[in-house]
């Protein structure tokens, strides 16, 4: 089976492929996918996402787009199973989403919310560190640390420039400082996938460009695949092999972001018109406001 | 090993600080056995101490007046003391935990009226008396401590972005509602069954003996097994349901297995001594700050220093005004109380509450 994804997978048809051999490059594959935080009768009328069907590729950067309210990071909570959804099957290269325990999709997967807050005084050496507890299988959840869990915690948090805030608090550190932290607690994970959940909305543009750095070279050098919630459209065009579109819980518009982030896309789903031309360097679509 | 930081858990570390605490508790045991309204001295209370655990050794035995007052009245008053106490700071670590909320705490979110009420139920109705080998008013009161946990919680997860000042107000209200109904169950029962009642409620660790202890005992052990075991997922909890999910918890499973030993922990001490507020609030405000956020450590180390705490209080509401004492719930209030008010007007920032 050949996966083209180039193409504008508007309504991506899956069908065969979840029924079929299941590629080995394709970290998610979706059929169906419904979801809805209301119960009852009025799930069906408030459901947030809505016969999603559509197939994410491994090692790859993914960049999930949409107006507000449009089911970005939902569909990032179905992706790292924090929710089930009421409808559809997910599967998580090549298993069954819900048939996995929460722990093996920890080992798979590592979440990293859009924003950490902490009431209590633990330290980000402390927070990091809890990135290992899918490694363990406690009683209950009880472990103690091994030399291993140090020595990856060691250097995640060298490679995220956090080692030398071990010591501090979580509550006491910057929010670019913080966010690299649960970057680091993501890695530590060893997962296969990394979700992120608008990485940069907190941060001012230095920060930013630090961040999203950071995200593609752990693509590039650890091979991990990648999916990013994001509001930033030239950011998720210059960083994203892929983007994937959703208006109203549906998917618009899936493909590189060339094929995507067009001024006819964007006025069918934000509603509005934009101006996009290239951008200087990359060559890549740059979306402008118009005056 | 790596020292990615000096301040995160390590065995050696547990285990300086675990039995650091245990000497402290027990030279605190020791020395709240020395006052009473008679003067024993301290080389006879190590002995007598010593001999209850490892038998007699000394020709006087365990048999004289002193003994006695030692062995029947103190020495369980004491321990009843030392139980309560630990139990409400491990109860007060727990349900911090559980609602990502430093000032929670038992009395204050209105857990133990739930279990007073029970309680009280219970008592007026005469089903404090034995049935068999069980006795119905710890089952009563946990009962009613694990009714207004499901109240708090279904208050507390039933919108999104739930503050803290919210949660406070609702648990001032599910305080007020018990409140209510114990005042009418006391204002129905016969005057000297009331009377008995509102010493109780005032929080009072009078009279146990050894048998009340033992009951008490076996409710706590299963209490404290149920949340140590979770020690490392009440971590994970404090980083939001979401987060510890996607870090492998089973968040609906913990949460039920947590309540449920707070419920445990919450109806036994209640039923026993009544409420007693703001322990579970300070000590574990204070061991995090002097010793550690991580709950493998903080449950256990809150747990004595909780003990050793309640311990002192009770002597000084034993012996102050001696001959007559007060409750030992006043003393935890007029302690806790500022210091909570304190918490809540300068900790606004690191509570989320701005």
């Amino acid at each position: 089976m050949v996966v083209d994804d180039s193409a504008n997978t508007v309504g991506y048809e899956v069908t065969h492929m979840i029924n079929d051999q299941f590629p080995s490059n394709v970290a998610y594959s979706l059929k169906d996918v419904a979801f809805s935080y209301s119960k009852g009768k009025r799930a069906e009328s408030e459901a947030v996402l809505k016969e999603l069907s559509c197939l994410i590729l491994s090692g790859r950067v993914l960049g999930i787009l949409g107006p507000n309210g449009s089911g970005k990071s939902t569909l990032l909570k179905l992706l790292a199973r924090v929710l089930q959804p009421q409808k559809g099957a997910i599967e998580i290269l090549g298993e069954s989403l819900p048939g996995l325990s929460q722990l093996d999709v920890a080992k798979r997967v590592a979440l990293v919310p859009q924003e950490t807050l902490q009431v209590f005084p633990f330290t980000i050496a402390e927070m990091v560190l809890m990135g290992r507890s899918p490694h363990h299988q406690g009683w209950g959840g009880w472990h103690w640390e091994d030399s291993q869990d140090w020595a990856v915690t060691q250097n995640a948090m060298e490679e995220l420039d956090v080692a030398h805030l071990g010591n501090r608090l979580v509550t006491e550190v910057s929010g670019g400082e913080r966010q690299r932290a649960v970057i680091a607690r993501a890695l530590v994970q060893e997962p296969q996938i990394l979700l992120l959940d608008e990485p940069t909305a907190f941060l001012d543009l230095h920060h930013q460009l630090d961040i999203a750095r950071i995200i593609k070279r752990l693509n590039r050098e650890r091979g991990l695949t990648v999916i990013l919630v994001s509001h930033d459209l030239n950011l998720a065009s210059q960083y994203c092999d892929q983007v994937l579109m959703l208006n109203h819980g549906r998917l618009a518009a899936m493909g590189s972001p060339q094929t995507v982030i067009t001024p006819e896309v964007i006025e069918a789903v934000y509603g509005c018109s934009v101006l996009v031309d290239r951008h200087p360097q990359s060559g890549l679509p740059r979306v402008s406001l118009p005056v | 090993m790596a020292s990615v930081s000096s301040r995160t858990l390590t065995r050696s570390r547990w285990w300086t600080w675990v039995s650091l605490a245990w000497v402290l508790a027990v030279v605190a045991f020791v020395g709240c056995l020395g006052f009473g309204t008679q003067s024993i001295p301290y080389s006879r209370i190590i002995t007598v101490v010593m001999e209850s655990v490892f038998g007699p050794f000394t020709e006087q035995g365990l048999g004289d007046p002193t003994s006695v007052i030692l062995l029947q009245v103190r020495m369980p008053r004491v321990l009843l003391a030392f139980f309560v106490g630990g139990s409400l700071a491990m109860v007060g670590v727990a349900l911090q935990a559980l609602l990502r909320n430093p000032l929670a705490d038992p009395f204050v979110i209105g857990i133990s009226s739930g279990a007073a009420l029970g309680a009280a139920i219970a008592l007026l109705f005469g089903l404090g008396i034995s049935v068999g080998s069980i006795s119905a008013l710890p089952v009563c009161a946990f009962a009613g401590a694990l009714m207004s946990l499901m109240i708090m919680y279904r208050i507390s997860s039933a919108q999104y972005g739930f503050s803290v000042y919210t949660l406070l107000l609702a648990g001032v209200v599910l305080n007020a509602i018990f409140s209510a109904f114990i005042m009418f169950l006391t204002s129905i029962a016969d005057p000297n069954r009331a009377f008995g009642m509102y010493a109780w409620l005032m929080g009072t660790l009078t009279g146990p003996d050894w048998s009340t202890l033992g009951i008490l005992v076996l409710y706590l052990g299963a209490g404290l097994v149920i949340l140590g075991m979770h020690a490392q997922s009440l971590n994970l909890l404090t980083l939001g349901e979401e987060t510890a999910r996607s870090l492998g918890v089973e968040v609906e499973r913990v949460k039920k297995m947590v309540f449920l030993a707070a419920a445990l922990l919450t109806g036994a001490v209640v039923s026993f001594s009544g409420i007693i507020g703001f322990v579970g609030l300070i000590i574990p405000h204070a061991v995090r700050l002097v010793v550690s956020a991580d709950h493998r450590l903080l449950l256990p180390v809150a747990g004595l220093v909780g003990g050793m705490f309640l311990m002192l209080a009770d002597t000084v509401a034993r012996t102050a005004l001696s001959p007559s004492e007060f409750p030992v719930g006043v003393i935890t209030a007029l302690v806790g109380g500022p210091i909570f008010l304190w918490l809540l007007t300068t900790r606004q920032t690191q509570l989320g509450m701005k």
